[in-house]
């Protein structure tokens, strides 16, 4: 054994020691991917399934149109409607989790050191927990007799039987912003880390106000980091599938619900397949932007 | 100095603190309800630990409980051997290919969780592989594995690499270098990024969703057909020990990652 690694040159070891990874890597993540791809291009059969090797474009054609019964296409707007609304919710949540997150990430950042782990730690444990079970939290709150509801109540500030905010949009948004603020925090606290409080004492005895100082010395600092979390909410939160099925309910779907439909009730898998590609392409669309991003301000950001 | 320069801002402190109220007060409200004695889960009718009990009585919750322990252990090992293997080949200086490795090792991190699912489930129908918990597994293996990476990449880019040098001038073989200065400085990294996998995979609930069959439900599965139904303490109990293990493993996975590094 000792003999055999010995007598590999360097490059070798390499391969040997990368195997395992490229395996499951270019088996398990990029050959499925490309299986995906194949099977949008595919015909659907009957109950579900793919028709292999028979070439369709229909997938992609569905975006825009549908067959009426006397077999003629027919524009419909059904899917363009949840594209735009998933994009109408997911660039509110990107907004929301800007607003939210950044004066936290700034609030963190200007923290001695020793509380500055401690907020850390209390920001990242949400990103690790279940969020199913922290979504299912959300119904507790938000549903008809709820928690928010009794507490309004209590506050005598309602009086209307109930809110009706479960399965709305609203309760989606809620959601998303819930589920994807630390996603925003935690990049814009990198970024500011590496901020010199003593650039913001040189400007503020320069007589720059709050304002000022912000726009300036703070927020082409935090830029890289406001990038990256910007697209690690938006692209996600396109898909998101459990925050808009359990909180928005059937009427209110996103592009991650219409994927799951066309594997279940609509059994059409190149279809569910066509949607997916998008999205993947939005993914890739976004880190390509933010490494373009990098490259122009000469900062390593990833 | 800092503290009062930040007071420049007006309404980051109150924002901050709103921030984390909102990420706060669902959890805490479910580790709450949990413990309450009525079904109707919003109002509080007194101290109870029946959900917890009633865990114990659910043959099918057991059993999920049993298939996501199998998944994440198995998803951890192999995913944490493979990253832990990766990392060390791709150390120290560039070469060719190496930023198309480490691209590829990100790609599970950047392609949306439905997608991977899409992804899994075409391949396997593909293949004509039946959906089990091996498909699941196989699955779990691959998306783990830039969790389990990245921990320990951080901690070999801060080892110090004159350190192998200097025990191979005093004549140690390979293995010995490996075992007696590599890998005690690459443990706590090995062990957080096995933690954050372990994790990874138990939390997961679209990409198993997709590729498991009908005898491979696991604990986030088991809950999102339950509350579909109803709501009860029971569930409210599962979820809060779900939390509780995912703390206990951040703040593990934390504190190792962290140690000596000062």
């Amino acid at each position: 054994m000792m003999n055999f690694w010995a007598n590999l040159n360097l490059p070798r070891r390499r391969l040997l020691l990368l195997s395992p990874v490229l395996l499951l890597l270019l088996g398990g993540m990029v050959l499925p991917m490309v299986i995906m791809a194949i099977a949008s291009f595919s015909g659907a059969a009957d109950y579900g399934g793919v028709l292999w090797g028979k070439f369709s474009a229909a997938a992609y054609a569905q975006f825009l149109f549908e067959q009426n019964f006397s077999d003629q296409l027919v524009f419909n707007s059904d899917y363009l409607l949840i594209f735009f609304r998933s994009f109408q919710l997911s660039l509110l949540t990107t907004l929301g989790c800007l607003l939210l997150g950044f004066p936290t990430a700034l609030f963190i950042a200007s923290r001695p050191v020793q509380y500055r782990n401690i907020l850390l730690i209390l920001v990242s444990i949400p990103f690790w927990t279940n969020l199913l079970v922290r979504i299912y939290a959300w119904i507790a709150l938000l549903r008809d007799g709820g928690i928010i509801e009794q507490l309004l109540r209590h506050l005598r500030i309602i009086k209307a039987p109930s809110l009706g905010l479960m399965y709305t949009n609203t309760a989606t948004e809620i959601g998303l912003l819930y589920a994807f603020l630390p996603f925003m925090v935690l990049p814009i606290y990198a970024s500011l880390a590496r901020l010199d409080w003593r650039l913001v004492d040189a400007a503020h005895d320069l007589g720059a106000n709050g304002w000022q100082v912000l726009r300036r010395i703070i927020m082409p600092l935090a830029l890289p980091g406001i990038i990256a979390g910007c697209t690690l909410v938006f692209v996600p939160a396109l898909g998101m599938y459990i925050i808009p099925n359990l909180l928005g309910g059937s009427k209110f779907l996103m592009i991650g619900n219409l994927v799951h439909l066309q594997f279940t009730n609509a059994h059409n898998w190149p279809f569910g397949a066509a949607i997916s590609f998008v999205l993947l392409g939005l993914a890739i669309l976004g880190v390509l932007m933010r490494k373009v991003h990098s490259i122009k301000t000469g900062e390593h950001a990833s | 100095m800092n503290t009062l320069k930040s007071r420049t801002f007006p309404g980051v402190q109150a924002t901050a603190i709103f921030a984390f109220l909102f990420l706060y007060t669902p959890i805490i409200v479910l580790v709450f309800l949990s413990f309450n004695q009525s079904d109707l889960t919003a109002i509080w009718q007194g101290f109870s630990l029946n959900g917890y009990v009633e865990i114990w009585q659910d043959p099918y919750l057991l059993r999920a409980a049993q298939n996501s322990l199998i998944v994440a252990s198995s998803a951890m090992l192999v995913s944490t051997l493979a990253a832990t293997l990766a990392a060390l080949a791709l150390r120290g200086h560039d070469f060719i290919g190496k930023s198309i490795i480490t691209t590829l090792i990100g790609l599970p991190l950047l392609a949306p969780g439905i997608v991977i699912a899409v992804a899994a489930l075409m391949f396997f129908s593909f293949t004509g592989l039946e959906p089990s918990l091996i498909t699941v597994i196989v699955t779990h293996i691959v998306f783990c594995i830039p969790f389990a990476y990245l921990p320990i990449q951080a901690r070999l880019s801060r080892a110090d690499p004159h350190l192998i040098d200097a025990a191979k001038d005093l004549y140690a073989n390979p293995w010995r270098v490996f075992w007696r200065v590599t890998w005690p400085q690459l443990m706590p990294g090995v062990t957080a990024g096995a933690l954050l996998a372990f994790i990874t995979s138990m939390d997961d609930f679209i990409i198993t969703y997709f590729v498991a069959g009908p005898g491979a439900t696991t604990l986030p599965i088991y809950i999102f057909e339950t509350i579909g139904r109803s709501i009860s303490p029971k569930i409210n109990a599962v979820s809060t020990l779900i939390l509780g293990i995912s703390v206990l493993f951040i703040a593990l996975a934390y504190f190792i990652g962290r140690q000596k590094q000062k």
